[in-house]
């Protein structure tokens, strides 16, 4: 529980989202001693229905990545609206096609058509699908504790903690292989009946394990060997987090088929994409209509979209996201230096971050304290040692000040909460 | 793209968030930079410097082109004056080290402002960006430079070179920064903006005046309207020839050019002879009336002859002067609000006046700066120091320079006052400062004060620096790649993960080490499935 009193007006609002919304998850946060009840926002700000501000850096997993209803994204979706809707996802139609025509020269090669989805996970899908009909195969390799969303495929080919509770799981056709074991890898796509692998650049729910020097170049090199195609979800690590605007820019790859969703949307309205390199956008000429979506692609999301595009490409924003990652490595470094037993490393690729604690669940009470002294970060949920903390791409040099600050303060308390030091006592942390 | 979605991307925010985008970037270098000790500094100077002097020639005529004003010659001066001269003026003073006052137990610590945003003219339009541009970088400072539009080409060229060298000499991205576009709602914004630190600004009245109704600290700078004045006491033909020397360099389109040469009446004829060798053109009265008109008649300045020749401006009214012409001298009866020719002219135009004696050429002198140039310069030839000095108390101008060229010697070259091209005007032209503008106008000091007792003794700085062990500093320049320490093979691969994000071009030492690490790591994974 945060040290600051609940209002009744909070408790009451608590106890109804437990009543009509969600009781398992309501319940788990107020365990966790984070009772967050989002009101305002701003900037990197979020502000609790009592008014306590925090510094946001979950971000949602990089949704708001260039910040709380940025204005400039304010504006556009406000002058959208003067003129667009939805749309009809039967015609082309203006806001769609620029916004392909925009992904397709921010991708680069020949990464060309643009499919519409609404969220991540139906992104996922129809670049499963995609594959799928390019192929002629069904099988679908992804990484053990990956995650790619709740739809139908995107969470067969995700951790099976979310796919055996729904009966989702297929084992025949989705094979999870280890990260960074490139033997295991090979096994998996020898037989050359996979269509495809699907990797998140860097895979965010365990915890953002970094992908070792050549790792992926070497998978994109299997997928081509063994007649695969590489997908590469870039949900989380796409926009600039990684100081390109491709986290698999970063790494020298170039994938057959691209995954974007959260921070495309601006956090304003929903949309995800995926970009398919011509050779094998085939089903969008024999059958067009063969994936639909009502609300994928919405204009007014391709509008918000390419805002987005337009704020990330200009030429402040990689020197921004330089030092910002650079000031949160050296900063994060003088302060593991002050905890060398609890807090013992940093997996950084930009301001892409995991926190590595080294004390089960670790990262949990660092998050609860992090909590009470004004910063939202989660913790993995497929590695609760590593806390995830994802700065954002626009962060000023007086905020990020202020965040190292305050998690040099929170690491400190859970640190003495862990090893039973002070008066927080030694309370270990269940799963 | 299509034109409708285009259109509803382009809102007004558009500008305004770019805008905001500099100066936050701005911000990051600034809080860099203003650790950078007084070596690195010294080399990030000098470097920005001696890229600037490299185009000293070829951005002087790419400004006459652009803007029309001024002798492409003169300019090259200015400039090279404003990047190399800059820096051998200030080369030997510190504003990056603490100093130690022992004698009075005070020890100050140099702040920088942090982003400074640079107004800079069309008159002179590299020579200003130079010169703020080396005012920022000897004092860790950020800088953005908002060019005026008649000049915008010339003036980004010349930051974004030395942009260029200063990051390559080691400063951190984004130091200096220029609006290539810019807008006046745009430079509202970002004079509003509570990111900027101090506002430089030079240019019309109207833009000095917003910068100080922008809420932000302003050093502003005024028109001038400088008075010669020369008593009979003068060497007339040294007087002459250094007024027409002034008055014609880059065809007068420096604010402290001479205005109206205000003459005792004994030594008048004298004088214009003079002028008249130097190569003064003294025009009749019905050409006077023409020059008037030409000038004035519309009301307002016409700014169509700012930074003409004299010969250039004779032909456009239709005036036969000799080949040799610098200056055209139009001799006028009085100064003040019904004499047009009194006010300040940004060519080579001057005014001429008699008075009968030295008190009334005081009061002239102080007419002349009643109507406009308050704060700004005046001149005097004259070996009379009482004169001398009862016109510099009477006349409302900071700097009065003696016996010298006025546009030269009040902007510090060819006398002791402090090198500039932004001269504060002071109180009197509604200024926060009245001297040279410098680089200590962009410092603060932060001062540690001992109690005065005898009791109490002063602490030993000497060996002291202010920034020790730092960690180091971000400079923008990359995005840090590592590995975790509970992630498997994270180790070994860190070293080449660090090398491969240090960026650029990998030496071959590195991508051998890179692919021997690879090998060994797959060899590992390999090896650990068989089992």
């Amino acid at each position: 529980m945060a040290d600051t009193e609940q209002s009744p007006a909070k408790q009451e609002f608590i106890r109804k989202s437990i009543q009509f919304w969600n009781p398992g998850k309501t319940q788990f946060w107020q365990d966790a001693g984070v009772d967050l009840v989002i009101d305002r926002r701003q900037d990197y700000f979020l502000y609790d229905m009592d008014g306590r501000r925090l510094i946001d850096v979950h971000l949602n997993g990089g949704t708001y990545n260039i910040g709380h209803r940025h204005p400039e994204l304010v504006e556009v979706l406000n002058r959208g609206t003067q003129r667009f809707d939805m749309g009809n996802h039967h015609f082309p139609a203006l806001g769609r096609t620029a916004l392909a025509e925009k992904l397709a020269k921010s991708c680069g090669g020949d990464l060309h058509y643009t499919i519409y989805g609404s969220g991540g996970g139906e992104a996922i899908d129809i670049a499963i699908k995609t594959a799928r009909h390019a192929k002629q195969k069904k099988k679908i390799v992804s990484i053990l504790k990956a995650y790619h969303g709740h739809t139908g495929l995107a969470v067969a080919a995700g951790a099976d903690r979310f796919s055996k509770l729904f009966l989702a799981d297929k084992p025949d056709e989705f094979i999870n292989v280890p990260f960074n074991d490139l033997n295991a890898m090979e096994d998996a796509l020898k037989a050359k009946d996979v269509a495809a692998v699907i990797m998140e650049t860097i895979p965010a729910t365990y915890g953002f394990p970094m992908p070792l020097p050549g790792y992926l170049t070497e998978v994109k090199k299997l997928t081509e060997r063994y007649d695969a195609l590489y997908i590469a979800d870039e949900v989380q690590t796409g926009l600039m987090r990684t100081g390109e605007m491709w986290g698999y820019q970063r790494y020298g790859i170039h994938p057959d088929i691209v995954v974007i969703g959260k921070g495309i949307s601006g956090g304003m309205y929903p949309i995800a994409c995926v970009v398919v390199r011509e050779p094998y956008a085939g089903w969008l000429k024999q059958d067009g209509f063969g994936h639909m979506a009502t609300m994928g692609g919405a204009e007014l999301g391709c509008l918000v979209a390419m805002k987005t595009l337009e704020i990330l490409e200009r030429p402040q924003t990689r020197p921004m996201v330089n030092y910002i990652s650079e000031l949160m490595a050296s900063g994060l470094t003088e302060i593991m230096k002050l905890y060398s037993d609890f807090f013992v490393g940093i997996r950084q690729c930009g301001v892409v971050m995991g926190l590595e604690f080294d004390y089960p669940e670790g990262a949990k009470p660092v998050m609860k304290h992090l909590y009470e002294n004004g910063v939202w970060a989660i913790f993995s949920t497929l590695d609760p040692r590593v806390l995830q903390f994802k700065p954002g791409v626009l962060m000023t040099a007086a905020l990020c000040e202020e965040l190292l600050e305050r998690v040099e303060r929170a690491i400190g308390l859970a640190r003495a909460e862990c090893k039973g030091l002070g008066k927080a006592g030694g309370k270990r942390y269940a799963a | 793209m299509n034109a409708i979605v285009e259109e509803l991307l382009a809102g007004e925010k558009r500008q305004t968030g770019a805008a905001d985008m500099m100066l936050q970037l701005a911000e990051w270098a600034a809080a860099s930079y203003a650790r950078y000790d007084r070596a690195a500094v010294d080399r990030i100077t000098k470097a920005a410097s001696e890229a600037a002097y490299a185009l000293a020639g070829s951005l002087a005529e790419a400004a006459v082109k652009e803007t029309g004003f001024g002798v492409a010659e003169h300019k090259k001066i200015k400039n090279e004056i404003c990047s190399r001269g800059i820096y051998e003026a200030y080369k030997n003073e510190d504003f990056c080290s603490k100093r130690v006052v022992a004698e009075q137990k005070i020890v100050e610590v140099p702040r920088p402002a942090g982003v400074v945003f640079a107004l800079t003219p069309s008159t002179n339009p590299v020579c200003t960006v130079y010169f703020k541009i080396m005012l920022a970088l000897m004092t860790r400072n950020a800088i953005i430079i908002s060019p005026h539009p008649f000049a915008k080409k010339c003036s980004a060229e010349g930051a974004l070179a030395m942009a260029k060298a200063a990051e390559q000499a080691g400063a951190p991205a984004g130091i200096i920064q220029v609006i290539t576009e810019p807008t006046l709602p745009l430079i509202e914004h970002v004079m509003k903006s509570p990111r900027v630190s101090v506002i430089l600004a030079t240019g019309g009245s109207p833009v000095v005046r917003a910068a100080y109704s922008s809420g932000n600290p302003a050093i502003g700078v005024g028109p001038g309207n400088a008075p010669a004045f020369v008593d009979s006491t003068a060497d007339l033909n040294a007087a002459a020839k250094r007024i027409i020397g002034s008055k014609s360099f880059d065809n007068s389109i420096l604010c402290t050019n001479e205005s109206t040469v205000v003459a005792e009446e004994s030594i008048a004829d004298k004088l214009l002879q003079a002028l008249g060798k130097a190569g003064g053109y003294v025009a009749k009265p019905d050409e006077v009336d023409s020059i008037r008109e030409y000038l004035f008649g519309l009301g307002s300045f016409n700014v169509e002859v700012v930074g003409k020749s004299a010969a250039e401006i004779a032909s456009r009214i239709g005036i036969k002067v000799p080949s040799s012409t610098k200056v055209i001298l139009t001799p006028i009866d009085r100064v003040g609000i019904d004499e047009a020719l009194s006010r300040e002219k940004l060519c080579p135009v001057l005014g001429f006046v008699r008075v009968p004696h030295v008190h009334a050429g005081i009061s002239t002198s102080r007419a002349l700066i009643r109507m406009s140039g308050a704060g700004h310069s005046a001149a005097i030839h004259s070996s009379n120091t009482a004169t001398i000095l009862a016109y510099a108390g009477a006349v409302k101008a900071l700097r009065v320079v003696v016996n010298a060229p006025c546009s030269q010697g009040a902007a510090g070259f060819g006398t002791h006052l402090a090198p500039s091209f932004t001269i504060g005007t002071g109180f009197f032209g509604r200024s926060s400062v009245g001297e040279n503008i410098g680089p200590k106008h962009l410092v603060n000091w932060t001062r540690i004060a001992y109690s005065d007792e005898a009791s109490e003794t002063f602490g030993d700085f000497s060996s002291l620096e202010v920034w020790n062990n730092q960690a180091p500093l971000p400079v923008g320049r990359d995005s840090p790649m590592t590995l975790g320490r509970l992630q498997e093979g994270a180790e070994r691969a860190d070293a080449a993960l660090f090398a491969q994000a240090a960026g650029g071009a990998m030496t071959d030492e590195i991508a051998a080490m890179r692919d021997e690490i690879r090998r060994i790591v797959l060899e590992e994974l390999r090896a650990a499935f068989r089992k």
